[in-house]
């Protein structure tokens, strides 16, 4: 086989849509960190899992039926929306610092999704703060981020449909992404917590899975 | 209790005859003004212009379309929260459907179900939980079966449901917990 034999079906899989049509007519779209994150989410006895974003009935029955998980509910899209419209985003840093009302190291799994890439750099990181002092020692936290430049105003909700699979569904937002953060720029925001993977999605998502030192 | 006998029952367009009150310990019932309701299951319905402070207890299923603060107990029956219903209170039942609004935490034996347009603040136990896709919800969420309807505070028999470990879980004993980080590029 030759070189350009080699390279002719690496063309083709480009044209390949990352979003394999559902049953249904909802676009499926691929996850590679959510299998690791659900084992060491299950890892833990009973475990208890923070979503920072709007609540999803098929995750909530899949996290509390399937894996009997306890589950946090704190939607921060909201949280963003409601100052972002009330003008008062500069509060943002400050709110975030008292927002959650969960104990140090109490948590076993974050579902951060891709509230970061939305938030100025002060928020973000009262926000990474946060979420590094609730987390358990050997917890997780599951985050997208952007590698494409924004183009809307939209927040999108990740249905879970399996291990390895998301359904992707935007709803209206009153604020659009924010700068694309660097790698590196994404682990000094988590400075407290390791890099535990990083997988590169066709559809310009960077999903990263963080861990927590064990103490 | 509200089952009627058809041979009584009042022509189309006239008043529906006076209602036996309903078994609950506050405020007053209005039994539901559809003359043409089946009424073989017992249900109550609280109107909209209802208003209750205190401790709800019942044992038949319960509507409720005003506004209830405090305490709702129904052991082995259904409350359900109508869209026009205010709760403010911690609610003890069988199962409890939520169409409009409810603050305070919600212990169901059997299932909670927040529907479109239904919020929900407060802490969430029950073995089932819905939530559809238009209803609000903040707070926590406990599957596991503990806590019964009508003893606040005492969980009853904990019982952790089976589960299943995801595809690839024996991965886990297999790789460090100090691993590298990886890279990878991929989907």
């Amino acid at each position: 086989m030759g070189l350009l034999d080699r390279i002719a079906p690496r063309r083709n899989e480009t044209e390949v849509p990352a979003a394999a049509p559902a049953s249904v007519g909802e676009p499926l779209f691929a996850t590679k960190a959510l299998r690791k994150f659900l084992i060491n989410l299950t890892s833990h006895e009973s475990p208890v899992l923070l979503d920072l974003g709007p609540v999803v009935g098929g995750n909530v029955t899949f996290f509390g039926e399937q894996l009997g998980c306890k589950i946090f509910v704190e939607d921060i899209f909201a949280d963003l929306d409601r100052h972002a419209r009330g003008g008062t985003l500069d509060a943002l840093p400050e709110f975030l610092k008292t927002r959650f009302p969960q104990a140090d190291g109490s948590v076993d799994g974050i579902l951060c999704w891709d509230i970061i890439d939305y938030m100025d750099r002060a928020a973000a990181q009262a926000l990474a703060n946060e979420l590094t002092r609730v987390l358990r020692p050997d917890g997780a936290l599951l985050g997208f981020f952007g590698t494409a430049p924004p183009r809307d105003s939209r927040y999108t909700k990740y249905v879970i449909v399996d291990e390895v699979n998301l359904k992707h569904r935007p709803y209206p937002a009153s604020r659009g992404r924010q700068a694309i953060l660097l790698n590196r720029d994404i682990i000094r925001l988590f400075h407290g917590l390791r890099v535990s993977d990083s997988f590169l999605l066709q559809n310009n998502l960077r999903e990263i899975l963080f861990r927590k030192p064990a103490s | 209790m509200w089952k009627r006998d058809e041979s009584v029952r009042p022509a189309s367009g006239q008043p529906a005859a006076p209602q036996p009150p309903a078994n609950v310990t506050a405020g007053a019932p209005s039994p539901r003004p559809d003359a043409s309701h089946n009424m073989e299951k017992d249900i109550v319905n609280i109107g909209k212009s209802v208003v209750i402070k205190g401790e709800l207890n019942g044992s038949e299923d319960l509507t409720i379309e005003g506004h209830v603060e405090g305490t709702i107990q129904l052991r082995d029956h259904v409350l359900t929260i109508g869209p026009n219903g205010r709760i403010k209170a911690q609610v003890f039942a069988k199962a409890v459907i939520v169409l409009g609004e409810v603050m305070g935490n919600v212990t169901a034996s059997d299932k909670v179900d927040i529907r479109d347009n239904g919020s929900v603040d407060g802490d969430i136990v029950s073995p089932r939980v819905a939530i559809a896709e238009g209803a609000h919800f903040r707070g926590s969420v406990d599957m596991q079966r503990k806590g019964t309807p009508g003893t606040p505070g005492q969980p009853k028999g904990e019982v952790k449901p089976a589960a299943p470990q995801p595809a690839g879980q024996q991965q886990q004993a297999q790789t460090p917990a100090g691993a590298p980080a990886g890279q990878r590029v991929g989907a």
